[in-house]
Formats: structure tokens, C-alpha cells, sequence
């Protein structure tokens, strides 16, 4: 995982919400065996017309989104389905953070499991913040994940909630597995004294 | 001390409580795995050198992106080429890892939800996971069952644990008799139209009172599958005499004393009296009607008779765009009655709704009628082992001479990444679980009722009331 630290970048904003993870990543493009390559397919259908040319409505393809590490999303981002090739996809297209008022849980699980933050500021904040890249699409939004906050445009600061243990992989880049696997004897000393409930064997 | 079903089953599985600087690492009795999340969780431990701690405590199955055309000579004939790589990646890799696999040829194959209780493998105060939304339908055995992500069936596989912060705990009760007519689909339908797509995010949500008493399984089933549309962590439905009397006799049921001591385990795990939820939400069951969905998210749901909402009469302006967006996808207008819309598809089938019972309540309207002209259904069983019942008791018959397609088992046209798919601008209703764009296949509209309603409106050419099924 790709350490996460300071964030300075431009945005692009898709203000629905409750955009669910088949519009982020289509099921057709889920029979690979792959992590990679998924960028690709990011909102496939929306972002892209019959004969797969970028639709230039859609607010990705906007000259402004060039670049952009930040997506500016509406309420429930990630709704729907498990598939942890929504955030593989957003990676993947070159985006770090994902700013909203609120993420569906699964969502905000893979995502920072494969270093991809979710943000969820206040609506008040977060209207701010679309009111004020409708005025001025290129400014930079800052998000500083060491001390969980997010500087504005217009110099406001705001915190936002991050789990502690989620933020100490992302800031250090590396994953969960590393501490599980260091909880052998915890979980040997469990196994000991429950036993299985069943046996597919 | 009182507490709830989900508490005490949250407490037997600790491994290591929850600080304020680390999650709890809870343990997994059992983890169901499909070929869709878990190559590149297989990889990861390839990579890593790691093995798979406790394969026994892992099955895994093919459904998501297999086949549900017709076997020949008994083999299914996996023709995309990307899908039928990856159901052999899951072949090695469960050969690799020594994980139990109910693979395409296996009598046993099927859609990982429907399986799992079919086999008697899913159990009251078990934890269950698969890197699956919907993996929230074992909660309907008092069973703490979640969707997690491919990193997490990597963990899993690792150390038979997770890292999880402490969901709360919502209580949804329904009480009295629900009303002819009206299903498990129509009940959660109503449901998440009540609460919202993320009326439940951040909770574990517990189904209470009579009316959910008096449901079989495979209705409880279908009310724990869609917790997730709600936003819920996992649903959970208390155990009693119901559950108990499924699992028993099932292939990974346990037998003698350890059936007397599991059923002594069972009894302990319902929400003490008085035990606390963070919140609780009332409903009675008298007041339900057959409910069809109308937009693009689950909960964009009305009663069958009524009519679509005007998005002008939003309460906020982000749902208003929400919902002039949704009705601009499905082709729909403000104040339209859905009664005598005409669809192409019908498709009865999905974790949500391809048990027996959902076939047979199908069947029943089915019976002695046809499949008006121009539209195509579809009726795929959740599992082999659904089929063969279907057939014993002559479903397949009623489907077949009704002119609907008998398909082998799978998730089909709920996905659209197997084949079964809408083609862009037709509708469909739909037993599955989810009407997002595109969801049955890129530009398809999906309404999303029950195996009763999809039957009605099978026969009838266009969305019909069951109860007025002439
Ligand atoms: S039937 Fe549909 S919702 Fe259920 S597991 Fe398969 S794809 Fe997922």
C-alpha cells in the first residue's frame, strides 16, 4: 500500500449521491484476476459512450478534472456491493481521497485497506467546499491525514474522523495483514479454548 | 447485565477487545468464498508466502460469473473466456490451498447464500464472512454474517480473524399479521423504503417481533439478505424452534450429543428482555402492501397500487435530483400508477428470492397459465441441489409449460457478468436484490419485487397485482 501522509491537489466533483459501486466499477469488468488496470473501467457507463469515447458532460472528463487526486462526492459514496474493485479503480485512475459527507461501511473499509481515504466532512463544510470549486474549479483542497484535517480553498480547516489504527497503516503504507498475522498466539490461545462450530471437510 | 443477540454473539468471538488505538480482532467460524473477490486475496498469500490457517473452516463455491445455460452432457460450457479463467483460478487455488470446493460439476454448486444454509453449514452465534454484500442473508439463523473486501478475504484466510471496530445496534420490530398477498421481499422492500439506502449504516440491524416469528427460513432469508440496502453491517433474526428444526438433518448439521449442545448454545443467544438498542424503528405488519420498486436504489420503493413519487415534493434538494434522475433512467413520470407497464424480462431467481419456497410460490401463479407474448422469463434455482427439488415436485414442468426458460443455478441476470443480461433500454422485474443502473446489464431498468408479483406480471405482460389476478 502506497503510504498517505499530506495531499495537495485539485478536484473533481460528482455530487450524487448514493453512487453505488456498480456505477464506480461494472460487474462485466469483474472476471479479471488482477488488482491493476481497473482505471480503465471507472464509471464505465457514465464516463464513457457507446463506442467507449469520454462523454464530455461527465464531469472526470472536464479539462478542469486533469490531475485531480481528489473526488468530491455527494452523501453514501460506495453504496452496494463488497467488491473491493471500487476502490481499486479510483487508485487506479489516479485518485487519493474521496471527499463526502458520509460513506457506506464496506466502502470505507476497502478503501482505506488499499490506501484510498475516505473523508467525510460536515454538510456544512462540504457544501462550502462545492459552492466554492463551482466558483473556482482548479483551486487545491489540502488534506493532512496526520493531523486529520482538511484546509479549504478559502483557508477554512476542518477535521474529519479516521480510525486511529487505519491511519497509522496508511501514514506508514503498509496493511493489517503484517499485525494479524503477529496475533498467532492470541488467536492459538483462542482456538484452544473454543472449539470449531463446524467442518467443511 | 442484559444484551442483545448481536452483543453476546460479538463477545464469544473476541479474540482481542477493541482499545482505543486498535479494532477487535474477532474471530470467523466460517468463511464462504466465490471466484469473484478472492484471486487476488489467493495472490496476496502466494506473494506473501503465507498459507491459509484454517482451510476446514472454509468453502467455496462457482455463481457469480458462471453459466446458467443448459448442461451438455452434464457440463456446463463456460464460453467467456475471462469468466472461465477465473473460475479455474479458483480451481488451483483451492486445490493449492486445500480449501473444499463445490465446483461446477459438484451436486452441490450454487449461489454462495443459498448454499451455506443448505447444507446446514450456516448456525446460530457463528460468525460468518465472504467477500460478498449479501453475505448479511446468514444473519436470518442468529448467525453474525458480513460482507467484507478482497484485502479482508486475504486476512481472513491468514488468521481466521479480522480487525473490526464494534458496529451499534438497531432494532427493527414488526408486529402483527402480515396480510395475504404480501411476502418477506414486500416486508424488507418496505423496510429499507422506511429507513433509506443508508437508514442502517454503521449497524448491526435485529428483526423483532410476531410477524417476523411466524416466518419460515427461507422468508427470514430474504429479510437478513437486504440489510445491506439499508446500509446495515448484517441483519440478524433471533434463532427458535424454526431455525433449529431447518438445520436439522443437514449435511453439516451436528448429530447427536453435539446437536443437544448446540440447541442448549441456541437458546442462550436471543436479546435478553429489556436488553438495549441503540435505536429502534416500528412497523406494524397490518399496514403492508406487495411492494415494487420504481427508481435506480432499493429503497426507491412504493406499494404496487400507488403511484411514483414527484420529485418536486422531495424534502431536500439532493434527493430531488436523486429522484428526477432515477425517473429519467427508468423512463417514468411523476404521479404514474407502475400497474400496466409493459416489461421484456422476467427474472425469478438471485440469493434473494431462488429457494423452494420462492419457486413454488412462482409456480403457483404460474399454473395452468402462459407467458404473455414478448417477454422472456427466466427462472434460475439458487442451487443444484433447489433444482433437483423443483423438478421432483414438477415446477420445472409449470415453468417450461408456461413458456418461461429453466436455467441451472446460479446468480445470473441479477449481475449481468455471466451472460444473463437486460439489453440496453429493456425492463425488467426482478426477485434479486439490487435496481441500480445498469445492474442487470448496461441500460437495463430493473423494478424489483417478489416471486409472486414477477409471476403475475410474467403472465400478465406488464406489472400486475398478484391479488387481482384475474
Ligand atoms: S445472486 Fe446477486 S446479489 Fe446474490 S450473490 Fe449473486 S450476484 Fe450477489
Amino acid at each position: 500500500m502506497k503510504p498517505l501522509t499530506l495531499l495537495t491537489s485539485s478536484c473533481v466533483v460528482l455530487p450524487a449521491a448514493n453512487v453505488d459501486t456498480d456505477q464506480i466499477i461494472p460487474a462485466r469488468f469483474l472476471k479479471t484476476v488482477e488488482r491493476r488496470g481497473l482505471g480503465a473501467h471507472l464509471f464505465a457507463d457514465w464516463r464513457l459512450d457507446e463506442q467507449g469515447q469520454p462523454r464530455p458532460d461527465f464531469p472526470l472528463n472536464s479539462p478542469a478534472a486533469a490531475g485531480a487526486a481528489i473526488l468530491v462526492a455527494g452523501h453514501n459514496f460506495g453504496c452496494g456491493s463488497s467488491r473491493e474493485h471500487a476502490p481499486w479503480a479510483l487508485l487506479d485512475f489516479g485518485f487519493r481521497a474521496i471527499i463526502s459527507t458520509g460513506f457506506a461501511d464496506i466502502f470505507r473499509n476497502n478503501a482505506l485497506k488499499t490506501g484510498l481515504l475516505p473523508v467525510a466532512l460536515s454538510p456544512s463544510a462540504h457544501a462550502t467546499l462545492l459552492q466554492q470549486l463551482a466558483d473556482s474549479p482548479r483551486v487545491p483542497v489540502t488534506i493532512d491525514l496526520e493531523s486529520q484535517t482538511a484546509t479549504l480553498p478559502n483557508g477554512t480547516v476542518h477535521a474529519f474522523a479516521v480510525d486511529p489504527f487505519a491511519r497509522h497503516c496508511l501514514l506508514n503504507g503498509v496493511d493489517e495483514l503484517g499485525f494479524l498475522l503477529g496475533q498467532d498466539a492470541a488467536i492459538a490461545a483462542y482456538e484452544s479454548t473454543h472449539s470449531s462450530r463446524v467442518c467443511t471437510r | 447485565m442484559t444484551s442483545t443477540l448481536f452483543e453476546k454473539i460479538w463477545a464469544a468471538h473476541l479474540v482481542r477487545p477493541e482499545t482505543e488505538s486498535t479494532p477487535a480482532v474477532l474471530y470467523v467460524d466460517l468463511h464462504l468464498v466465490h471466484e469473484v473477490t478472492s484471486p487476488q486475496a489467493f495472490a496476496e498469500l502466494r506473494d506473501r508466502g503465507v498459507r491459509v490457517r484454517r482451510p476446514e473452516l472454509t468453502l467455496a463455491t462457482m455463481d457469480h460469473s458462471t453459466p446458467t445455460t443448459p448442461r451438455l452432457g452434464g457440463h456446463l460450457q463456460v464460453l467467456d473466456t475471462q469468466a472461465s479463467g477465473q473460475l479455474k483460478q479458483l480451481e488451483t487455488n483451492c486445490d493449492e490451498f486445500g480449501i473444499k470446493l463445490f465446483g461446477l460439476d459438484d451436486s452441490r454448486q450454487g449461489i454462495v447464500h443459498v448454499i451455506g444454509p443448505e447444507q446446514g453449514l450456516t448456525q446460530p452465534g457463528m460468525t460468518i464472512v465472504c467477500g460478498d454484500s449479501h453475505t448479511s442473508t446468514h444473519g436470518a439463523f442468529g448467525a453474525l454474517a458480513f460482507g467484507i473486501g478482497t484485502s479482508e478475504v486475504g486476512y481472513v484466510l491468514a488468521t481466521q480473524t479480522l480487525l473490526q471496530r464494534k458496529p451499534r445496534n438497531m432494532e427493527l420490530r414488526i408486529e402483527g399479521k402480515v396480510p395475504p398477498g404480501v411476502t418477506a421481499k414486500d416486508i424488507i422492500l418496505a423496510i429499507i423504503a422506511k429507513i433509506g439506502i443508508g437508514g442502517a449504516t454503521g449497524n448491526v440491524l435485529e428483526y423483532t417481533g410476531s410477524a417476523i416469528r411466524s416466518l419460515g427460513m427461507e422468508e427470514r432469508m430474504t429479510i437478513c439478505n437486504m440489510s445491506i440496502e439499508a446500509g446495515a453491517r448484517a441483519g440478524l433474526i433471533a434463532p427458535d424452534e424454526t431455525t433449529a428444526d431447518y438445520i436439522a438433518g443437514r449435511p453439516f448439521a451436528p448429530v447427536g450429543a453435539d446437536w443437544d449442545a448446540a440447541l442448549a448454545r441456541w437458546d442462550q443467544l436471543a436479546s435478553d428482555e429489556g436488553a438495549r438498542y441503540d435505536r429502534s424503528v416500528h412497523l406494524e405488519a397490518a399496514s403492508l402492501a406487495p411492494m415494487i420498486t420504481f427508481g435506480t436504489n432499493p429503497s426507491m420503493a412504493i406499494p404496487i397500487d400507488g403511484r411514483v413519487p414527484d420529485p418536486a415534493a422531495a424534502p431536500s434538494g439532493a434527493e430531488r435530483t436523486d429522484l428526477d434522475k432515477a425517473l429519467r433512467y427508468m423512463a417514468l413520470e411523476p404521479g404514474q400508477s407502475l400497474l400496466g407497464r409493459a416489461v421484456d424480462v422476467v427474472f425469478v431467481g438471485s440469493c434473494t428470492n431462488s429457494r423452494i419456497s420462492d419457486l413454488r410460490q412462482a409456480a403457483a401463479v404460474m399454473r395452468g397459465r402462459r407467458v404473455a407474448a414478448g417477454v422472456r422469463m427466466l427462472v434460475v434455482p439458487g442451487s443444484r441441489n433447489v433444482k433437483r427439488q423443483a423438478e421432483d415436485e414438477g415446477l420445472d414442468r409449470v415453468f417450461l409449460d408456461a413458456g418461461a426458460e429453466w436455467r441451472e443455478a446460479g446468480c445470473s441476470m441479477c449481475i449481468a457478468m455471466n451472460g444473463d443480461q437486460l439489453a440496453p433500454g429493456q425492463s425488467a422485474v426482478s426477485t434479486s436484490n439490487r435496481n441500480f443502473e445498469g445492474r442487470q446489464g448496461k441500460g437495463g431498468r430493473t423494478f424489483l419485487a417478489s416471486p409472486l408479483t414477477a409471476a403475475a406480471t410474467a403472465v400478465t405482460g406488464a406489472i400486475a397485482d398478484v391479488r387481482t389476478l384475474s
